[in-house]
């Protein structure tokens, strides 16, 4: 009957089709073996396993992206567990280097130490955490960090710009901010809540800051908070507002994170490195450089890049653990 | 020579009385109601559709599969997902491997060996009526604790596969017994007539039968399978990648985390990949549900 | 009668029948097959293993009347407190919503498909409806989020209007990806239906939609019930379509749809993929949590079981 034999035809044809793209696929990008033979750097091989917050992941995905053009013959792979996470499966080693956008914390420290781990904290860039209002906001310019705990501390019931500051109209105040289990909550309510983790729970929670983003954009009395690259790209539909952290107004750059005058929502983001990983000579050799190509690769993934004083300082900490 | 009166029609008149008797109205209004209930969905999907292919229409190309991703956002237009299909394609695979005969199996057993007056029997129908509604998330954690850490799997396409497998296994499992329990048992027992034994009867007869079914529950599973991120993100499945998976024991990343990774990121051309990645990933779908259709339109009967 | 070495045909009552050639492969195949069921149970046991310490130890510092009757739920946020009820009233709602969604749709566009629809049609139409099955929830999410609720709050009669993210498009969008399942296994129910119930009804003079709902629905029910529990199974355990659209606030019991608030799975899914230090009270009401959800759909399908065992009907 035709139509059998139409629709095994069909069947056969897929079949093939999905099996070539499997077999292409799959084989198609065997890399150059290991040892080397060029006349450049020794070509090597193997993998690196990097993982952490999400925040710090685009910087060493730009790493791993330009690293790849040096060395194809290693494959850097990036996750994003969190900033916990990524400890959790660093101190149990398996990753090599962990990304972190706070410190480690002292369980974290303790985790690592029963495991026998050693590790190297590596100051990689800075950000400014940014407050943001929506484009239509014509009033505030810039908040005390006082009124900005007025608005978020655990407890508050200001839910009216007109409550934050006499003279700010009568438009209802609706914030949007990073989930609470994020280094940039973490942050974020340490410096300004002045405990972490402690919040109003009424906001807008949200991991994706883009979510956070059309929240603050589309409505008027909207106030929400992120890292500064994502103000940047979406500077069309917010303002940026200053913060007067006593020394008066600041507003968040490049040059205000690096020298330190935006207080106190300046940052720094991190990555750990274990000595077991460095133990691998293309681990070594991928740190060797993202430490060599910072700028680069922080120029690359846009985040606020390091100054002179902390770039030497990466290079003699990342010495310490490497010899 | 119509029939429209309370006056009995001959039994000649019989037929034509009928096609000529006035639509009641609630019939009319009722197929209305049910073909609304369908136009619904497509129009959902429709929607849904349109919104994404207008979102990624400027990135839906060859880049796509050629390109691996890439996190420079100097060179953002070189960005591709290959590593994010090919991860979906061998997990996807395995993932069927895994389930569809596992669940088949276990599908027969339950209906044409098991006794269902004994309790642990009874427990098992109970079981897997429970493993079918509990949430994803919870299979990562279990992936993460039991399978990749306790057996040592580790992080690699092998362990998402058997992850997304017990995941989906509940769904195959039922649609399947569904389907085995529509056969009419006559064709059984005229089976056993013949003298046939009872894995004849089930592999020869009922199964056939049951194909169609069978196809309906492995496109729902794997469907939902292939769209699953949180259970493979707890797992580990990594999120920036540039290689291909190379072999059961590989790192490997799946194209509804490229999606979820792309949409958090700031820049605007991370968004229209993301969309345009969707398209891809649905065309996948589609594709392997067209397969498993023409199974179970060549196998399907009325009884 | 036959000689006793012929093997052509066996004589009635004879001992041919009863020595059965019954295959070594019989028994490997019951033997396969539980093992395959076995599996089943094999992950349960897993989930109940890797859910039931941690839980423990929550309870060792949580109280379980906290748990269960307080209104607060910030194990993350100070001042912490344990009360799981904002996100079990949560997790109703979205369910609700969804089902009062994916039940009546799904079960038209069966009957549709299975009683109206030329087999030609529903060949051509049921893949179209699968399709939406295969979306991957991420989508579903974001499109709730960033195409549907812009929509809802400019139509929305009236003051007010849904917030950013909330319960009602959550549950909207779920519904309407629980559709297929629901559509798909009842309309392989319905077509099961044998044709001599249909053809009988239809010689005593019935209208389609009689025979529909008369007939082949009830004929059915044991495979439209079992589609109904799968479809609430399935809304109860969504984890991204909540996580991204219904929100993460879980401060107070949030019974209004057009608020955002956490369902169990959106915390879990916050926490688990989270910056928090992996052995805290936190991370471990997450496993809390779990449990909670594991026992709700253990009773949903007990409950459901029970009442499909009373009406199925089996024919011939």
């Amino acid at each position: 009957m035709n139509r059998n034999v139409l629709s095994r035809r069909v069947l056969v044809g897929v079949a093939t089709a999905v099996a070539l793209a499997l077999a292409g696929c799959g084989g198609g990008d065997e890399d150059t073996p290991g040892g080397g033979d060029s006349s450049e750097a020794a070509k090597l091989s193997g993998a690196v396993r990097v993982d952490g917050s999400s925040t710090v992941a685009p910087l060493s995905e730009a790493a791993a992206s330009i690293y790849k053009e040096e060395q194809a013959g290693v494959n850097v792979t990036v996750g994003t567990s969190g900033t916990g996470g990524g400890f959790e499966k660093f101190c149990k080693g398996e990753t090599d280097i962990s990304d972190a956008s706070r410190p480690i914390k002292d369980t974290e420290k303790a985790a690592c130490e029963a495991a026998g781990v050693k590790y190297v904290e590596l100051i990689v860039a800075n950000d400014a955490l940014s407050v943001v209002v929506s484009k239509d906001n014509n009033w505030a310019d810039c908040l005390t960090v006082a009124e900005l705990k007025k608005i978020w501390e655990p407890g508050s019931k200001v839910k009216n710009w007109s409550e934050v500051r006499s003279g700010f109209p009568n438009e209802p105040l609706k914030l949007f901010g990073a989930g609470s289990d994020s280094g940039t909550f973490d942050y974020f309510t340490a410096e300004i809540n002045g405990e972490e983790g402690a919040t109003r729970a009424d906001y807008t929670a949200s991991e994706n800051d883009n979510v956070t983003v059309q929240g603050v954009a589309g409505s008027k009395g909207g106030m929400g908070y992120f890292g500064f690259t994502y103000y940047e790209e979406n500077a069309d539909k917010l303002k940026l507002l200053k913060v007067d952290g006593g020394g008066g107004c600041v507003e968040p750059s490049v040059a205000t994170a690096q020298d330190g005058t935006y207080k106190p929502l300046a940052r720094p983001l991190f990555i750990y490195v274990s000595d077991k990983a460095i133990a691998q000579p293309q681990v070594k050799d991928f740190v060797n450089f993202y430490i060599e190509n910072i700028d680069e690769i922080v120029t690359e993934a846009k985040f606020v890049p390091l100054t002179a004083e902390q770039k030497t300082t990466l290079a003699s900490e990342f010495k310490t653990l490497a010899g | 020579m119509t029939a429209t009166t309370a006056e009995r029609p001959t039994v000649g008149e019989h037929g034509r009385a009928l096609t000529q008797r006035k639509r009641r109205v609630g019939d009319v209004v009722f197929k209305l109601a049910l073909q609304a209930c369908l136009l619904i969905g497509f129009a959902f999907l429709i929607w849904l559709l349109a919104y994404v292919l207008y979102r990624g229409w400027g990135r839906l190309d060859s880049r796509l599969w050629t390109n691996m991703p890439t996190s420079r956002t100097s060179r953002i237009d070189e960005s591709g997902v290959q590593s994010a299909i090919t991860g979906t394609l061998w997990v996807i695979a395995f993932t069927a491997l895994f389930c569809l005969p596992t669940g088949i199996l276990a599908a027969i057993y339950m209906e044409e060996y098991a006794d269902t007056n004994k309790w642990y029997n009874r427990l098992l129908e109970l079981n897997i009526q429970n493993l079918a509604g509990v949430p994803s998330i919870i299979f990562g954690i279990l992936g993460l604790g039991i399978i990749a850490r306790a057996f040592g799997l580790g992080f690699t396409v092998l362990t998402a596969a058997i992850v997304l497998a017990l995941l989906v296994l509940p769904v195959v499992i039922i649609s399947t017994r569904e389907a085995i329990r529509a056969v009419p048992q006559s064709i059984r027992q005229a089976s056993y007539a013949l003298g046939a034994t009872k894995w004849q009867t089930v592999s020869r007869q009922v199964l056939p039968a049951a194909v169609p079914g069978i196809a309906t529950g492995a496109i729902l599973s794997l469907s939902r399978a292939i769209g699953e991120a949180a259970p493979l993100i707890v797992l580990g499945a990594v999120t920036f990648i540039t290689f291909n998976p190379e072999g059961l024991n590989s790192s490997y990343t799946v194209l509804p985390i490229q999606i979820y990774n792309s949409l958090n990121r700031p820049q605007a051309e991370f968004q229209e990949i993301a969309a345009a990645a969707i398209v891809l990933l649905l065309g996948i779908v589609i594709v392997m549900n067209s397969i498993a259709i023409v199974i179970r339109n060549r196998f399907e009967k009325r009884w | 009668m036959t000689s006793p070495t012929s093997t052509k045909v066996p004589a009635a009552g004879s001992n041919f029948l009863r020595r059965g050639r019954r295959h070594p492969i019989e028994g490997v195949v019951q033997v396969l097959l539980a093992l395959a069921a076995i599996v089943s149970i094999a992950t349960t046991v897993g989930i109940v293993v890797a859910l039931v310490g941690p839980t423990v130890e929550f309870f060792r510092e949580v109280s379980i009347v906290e748990f269960f009757t307080g209104t607060r739920w910030t194990p993350t946020i100070s001042p912490r407190s344990y009360g799981v009820l904002p996100l079990v009233v949560s997790t109703l709602i979205t369910t609700l919503i969804a089902i009062a969604i994916a039940i009546p749709l799904g079960l038209g566009a069966a009957t549709y498909l299975a009683e109206y629809a030329t087999a030609r049609t529903r060949r051509a139409l049921k893949p179209i409806l699968e399709i939406l099955a295969g979306i991957p929830t991420v989508v579903y999410g974001f499109f709730a989020l960033f195409a549907l609720n812009p929509i809802l709050q400019r139509w929305w009669p009236g003051d007010g209007g849904p917030a950013f993210q909330n319960l009602l498009i959550a549950g909207i969008v779920m519904g309407i990806m629980i559709v297929p399942t629901v559509a798909s296994v009842s309309e392989d129910a319905m077509s099961a239906v044998p044709r001599s119930l249909r053809e009988g009804a239809y010689a005593l003079a019935s209208s389609p939609m009689q025979v529909a709902t008369r007939v082949v629905v009830p004929a059915a029910i044991s495979g439209i019930v079992a589609s109904f529990v799968l479809g609430i199974s399935r809304a109860l355990g969504e984890t991204m379509i909540v996580t991204i659209a219904g929100g993460l606030t879980s401060d107070r019991i949030q019974a209004n749809p057009t608020e955002g608030a956490a369902t169990m799975t959106a915390f879990i899914a916050n926490i688990a993929s989270g910056d928090i230090p992996v052995d805290s009270l936190d991370y471990r009401s997450v496993f809390a949590v779990g449990a909670l959800l594991f026992v709700f759909t253990f009773i949903l399908n007990a409950i459901s079981i029970r009442m499909v065992r009373k009406f199925r009907e089996v024919y011939e």
